[in-house]
């Protein structure tokens, strides 16, 4: 067996100790290591495991300041709490000069080393502003083979929730009291409307509420998602934490009522178009003959295959045109 | 009033040396901690590892305190400590020991000063223990029972030195250091306010009086004396404006120094003596913005720990200075000078500016994230300038040639090496103490210390329980522990990721080269770890190093201080970095450095680690040996070079390991 589809097999038994090396694999682009990569990703894809990979993925995103590490310390100490092991993919944005990045927010968030069910892995964005890297997204399906959760984490308001939303199970949004921009946002369309919106700092007392207050209002005059309404919490995860426990039951809730295959077959089709538009540029698009087409395409296809071999579809298809 | 910064290994080694200095003609003490006792950890806890002993003197309870001033009548002495996060607890072990001195002496009577500046732990030191907003309340109820019991105290001492240290230009220094007074005497007012008191304005007075501030003095000394003329004239306006203080006496501006250690070379230290003189001059040559204390660094800081004989050196400067030189015989000798007057006035002008920015972040504690990335992004300047020659460091990157010096030639390179076993002793010391003690009584007090602490709104003074903690016979980390379960723990904002990237010159555009060529051959950016191990908070090299990587193109995790081999092993694993860079300059390499070679072994990583640091010429072979790829040390000022040493060891270790095989394939 190669050291790509060990790596997966190992996945797909929930050895979590696959996970560091999987990362390394996935993340390379090297043309050999892309090809056990893709061995990697076929070991865990929903053919292989049978059906859809157990893990929750749950994408937070909010503005920076917003508390969002404070916010997933405290998070991951309660899934911890009640035994869940837990990845969690924190993406930084790039330097645009040196391509070089800083990523600061393993260091914002409390974690025993001793404990071997937690994953904690920063990546750079890389390029794409706003956006998440092809081996981010990558990433999350092979850890939900083996991970109770797994959290991708970014930072932005109007383009990186969208990104996200393309392969989490559940978007969480994360503000905090007076933010009026997101309140814009939300209702000029230019931010998706979240699964979960959380309001931080609720310490803050009287600002925390009026902020909760108005988002539900907002919330309430765009209507609600195909899922169900968006659920708005506020917490503080300064000692003594408030809210944690809800919002973990508002996140069980979120995925208990999703329509999980639907969902991630639907991530898995967007994320193979937007692997390909980012390998091949426009220009590849139009070669397949128009996104749209690129979309049909991967709607006639076996849903067990996963977001690499989509590609290679969409590869495939545009080179015989 | 002169003394020196000193204490080290053992409360009684510590109190044999003050001893001594108070024989030469030293007229105050000043007390180094460990940092195990500035960040509330006892000996025996595995943060302290390689650290007891080390940077000062450790004290775990009211028998430490003791023996350190054993034979020292605290009534007649002055005594500065520098001790922040932990400071009410130091002070209460003080006042035990005072009380407990035959012949005894009450608390009205001790004079002396507490460190207790929190806002430049985060900003600067990183000895911190608690959040920003229950530091602030520990100081308030400090100062507002120092003013009603410890009349003759200084509670607490505002620095700006450590902000110069952190690369702050002498406008920051100015701006910061007063928006740091602002939020001390703003959290002062408002204790005082809400306390029963009815002379709280009385009292606001005084205590606005007993602020004094502890600043640092560079080479450009002419700058800096005006610069400290510049921060009289914003205290006094402060004063009268914001807390309507009106006694002539209480609006003097005070402040203690010691002079830049940032300067100081370890390339021809030598030359630091000459350093350490002029930079005294700017804190004395004029009368009006002279200063009341003076520490003077010795002269081969950047090497070590000093001796006893380094230390006298530079008590002797400080002697030549007052009793030699006619320097304190005439009246202030800038007065009417349109020169200074010209440069006092263009600083005072920086500083408003700088200071509205951090009143519109809504004061200092608020602003920490914006002035800590200032002060990354003023460094990264600094450094810049001295590797492209543009400022002068003699004997570093102008006139580096030299004769040997006979001041390093001997066998120990001219330096004090803390006894290895004397941390075993503390821990042995520490829990025969816990066990000979009244548990009852402790556990007591400490009940009582979490209710207090847990009681928030109630306005109940922290330093009441604190004092009979201190009394009953608890430890630092008791104290501490005590009051992290209530007031949570908390990582200070690191600035480097707000740090501006570096313009592009040849240097670096070279070094990109190298990067993304590397890129290629791993498949991924070149990513390294950089972090801290053990309690040295002193990160700004750290910093450096990170923003340097990400500006040559690698993928950085920072990781930030504080961190036990452990976790660094653990970090290395789940992020697949291809290369370590530990930074450590409280001199417990020799532990630490091992540990975390250990704990990367035993996680299955293997990848090759770089150490920066005070690390003695000595020291190094034996890094080499426990495993290290390369070791940096002061000398090595030209941080490119570093970059280009750790972009060829990623390189060399590539070609014998394929980039999947990092981590545990």
């Amino acid at each position: 067996m190669s050291v790509g589809a060990g790596l997966g097999k190992r996945l797909r038994e929930r050895d979590l100790s696959a996970a560091p090396a999987a990362l390394n694999l996935l993340e390379s682009s090297t043309a050999a290591d892309r090809e056990q990569a893709r061995a990697l990703l076929c070991e865990v894809s929903p053919a292989a495991l049978g059906g859809e990979a157990k893990g929750h993925i749950v994408g937070v995103t909010g503005p920076p300041g917003a508390g969002k590490s404070t916010l997933l310390s405290a998070l991951l100490h309660a899934w911890r709490a009640s035994d869940r092991s837990v990845a969690m993919l924190a993406v930084d944005p790039s330097s645009k000069r040196s391509g070089g990045s800083l990523l600061g927010d393993r260091a914002r968030i409390e974690f025993d080393p001793a404990d071997k069910s937690v994953l904690i892995r920063s990546t750079a964005a890389g390029e794409r502003l706003g956006g998440l890297a092809p081996a981010t997204r990558a990433a999350a399906q092979a850890l939900a083979a083996a991970f109770d959760i797994v959290v991708i984490e970014t930072v932005g308001v109007g383009q990186a929730e969208t990104e996200v939303a393309d392969v989490a199970d559940t978007v969480v949004v994360v503000v905090q009291p007076g933010s009026g921009d997101v309140l814009q946002f939300l209702k000029s369309g230019i931010m998706e409307t979240p699964d979960v919106l959380v309001v931080t700092k609720a310490d803050l007392g009287q600002i925390a509420l009026a902020s909760r207050r108005d988002l539900s209002a907002a919330l309430r005059s765009l209507g609600t998602k195909e899922t169900g309404a968006t659920r708005v919490l506020a917490v503080s995860s300064v000692s003594p934490p408030q809210g944690i426990e809800e919002l973990v039951g508002a996140l069980d809730e979120h995925r208990a009522s999703l329509d999980v295959t639907e969902r991630r077959l639907r991530a898995r089709r967007a994320g193979a178009l937007l692997d390909f538009t980012a390998e091949h540029g426009e220009r590849g698009l139009r070669a397949l003959g128009g996104r749209r087409t690129g979309e049909r395409l991967l709607e006639q296809q076996d849903p067990g295959l996963d977001s690499q071999a989509l590609m290679g579809v969409l590869e495939q298809a545009s080179a015989n045109r | 009033m002169m003394r020196t910064y000193a204490g080290h290994s053992t409360a009684k080694a510590s109190n044999e040396l003050y001893r001594g200095n108070i024989a030469k003609g030293q007229t105050g003490l000043s007390v180094a901690f460990d940092l195990p006792t500035q960040t509330g950890y006892d000996p025996d806890d595995e943060l302290a590892r390689g650290e007891v002993g080390k940077v000062g003197v450790p004290v775990v309870h009211r028998g430490d305190m003791a023996a350190l001033m054993d034979g020292i009548p605290l009534g007649e002495m002055n005594t500065s400590m520098t001790i922040n996060a932990t400071a009410a607890w130091l002070l209460a072990l003080y006042i035990v020991a005072a009380e407990n001195q035959d012949p005894p002496t009450e608390q009205r009577d001790l004079q002396g000063t507490t460190q207790n500046d929190i806002i430049k732990e985060f900003l600067a030191r990183g000895t911190y223990a608690f959040p920003p907003a229950p530091s602030m309340r520990l100081i308030a109820d400090m100062i507002a029972y120092t003013v009603e019991h410890v009349p003759k105290w200084n509670p607490i001492n505002i620095c700006s030195y450590h902000l110069q240290e952190a690369g702050a230009t002498p406008v920051q220094e100015i701006a910061y250091a007063m928006s740091n007074a602002i939020a001390v005497l703003d959290a002062a007012r408002e204790r005082l306010n809400s306390s029963s008191t009815p002379r709280a304005q009385e009292l606001m007075g005084d205590v606005f009086g007993r602020i004094s501030f502890f600043v640092n003095a560079g080479v450009r000394f002419v700058e800096e004396h005006a610069k400290l003329r510049a921060m009289g004239i914003l205290w006094e306006e402060l004063g009268r404006e914001r807390y309507g203080v009106t006694d002539e006496r209480r609006l003097r501006f005070r402040y203690g120094v010691q002079v830049n250690s940032l300067g100081l070379t370890e390339a021809q230290p030598e030359n630091n003596v000459q350093r350490i003189v002029l930079e005294t001059l700017a804190v004395t040559l004029g009368r009006d913005a002279r200063a009341r204390a003076i520490q003077l660094p010795a002269w081969n800081e950047a090497l070590g720990l000093p001796r006893p004989w380094d230390q006298q050196w530079s008590l002797r400067i400080q002697q030549v200075l007052a009793y030699e030189t006619d320097i304190l015989e005439y009246p202030d000798i800038f007065e009417g000078s349109k020169v200074m007057e010209g440069l006092v006035a263009e600083l005072l002008e920086g500083a408003r500016a700088e200071m509205a920015i951090v009143a519109e972040h809504g004061g200092a504690v608020e602003a920490v994230p914006y002035m800590k990335a200032a002060l990354v992004d003023s460094h990264r300047r600094r450094i810049q300038r001295i590797e492209s020659g543009e400022q002068i460091v003699v004997g570093q990157n102008r006139f580096t040639e030299t004769e040997v010096s006979p001041l390093t030639a001997d066998a120990e390179g001219g330096i004090l090496v803390v006894d290895q076993a004397v941390e075993a002793e503390q821990i042995e010391a520490v829990r025969r103490w816990r066990a000979e003690r009244d548990q009852q009584a402790v556990d007591a007090a400490l009940g009582e210390l979490a209710r207090v602490a847990a009681s928030g709104e109630s306005h109940e003074n922290l330093m009441t329980p604190t004092i009979a903690a201190a009394r009953a016979g608890a430890t630092t980390g008791e104290w501490a522990r005590t009051l992290r379960e209530v007031f949570g723990s908390y990582r200070a904002p690191t600035g480097v990721g707000e740090a501006s990237a570096a313009p592009g010159d040849k240097e670096l555009s070279e070094l990109r080269e190298e990067v993304a060529g590397l890129t290629e051959r791993l498949g991924r950016r070149p990513k390294i770890l950089v972090g801290k191990p053990g309690l040295d908070g002193h990160s700004n090299g750290a910093e450096q190093i990170a923003v340097r990587a990400r500006d040559a193109g690698m993928d950085v995790v920072y990781e930030g201080i504080r961190l036990t081999p452990a976790q660094i092993a653990a970090s290395a694993l789940q992020e697949g970095v291809h290369v370590i860079g530990l930074s450590i300059l409280s001199g417990s390499h020799r532990e630490l450095i091992p540990a975390v070679i250990d704990a990367l072994r035993e996680a299955e990583v293997s990848v090759p680690v770089v150490v920066g640091g005070i690390i003695p010429e000595q020291d190094v072979a034996q890094l080499k040996q426990a495993g290290v790829a390369a070791v940096y040390t002061p000398k090595d000022f030209d941080i490119s070079r570093i970059m280009h040493d750790i972009v060829g060891i990623v390189g060399a270790e590539a070609n014998g390991h394929g980039p999947a095989s990092n981590g545990s394939a």
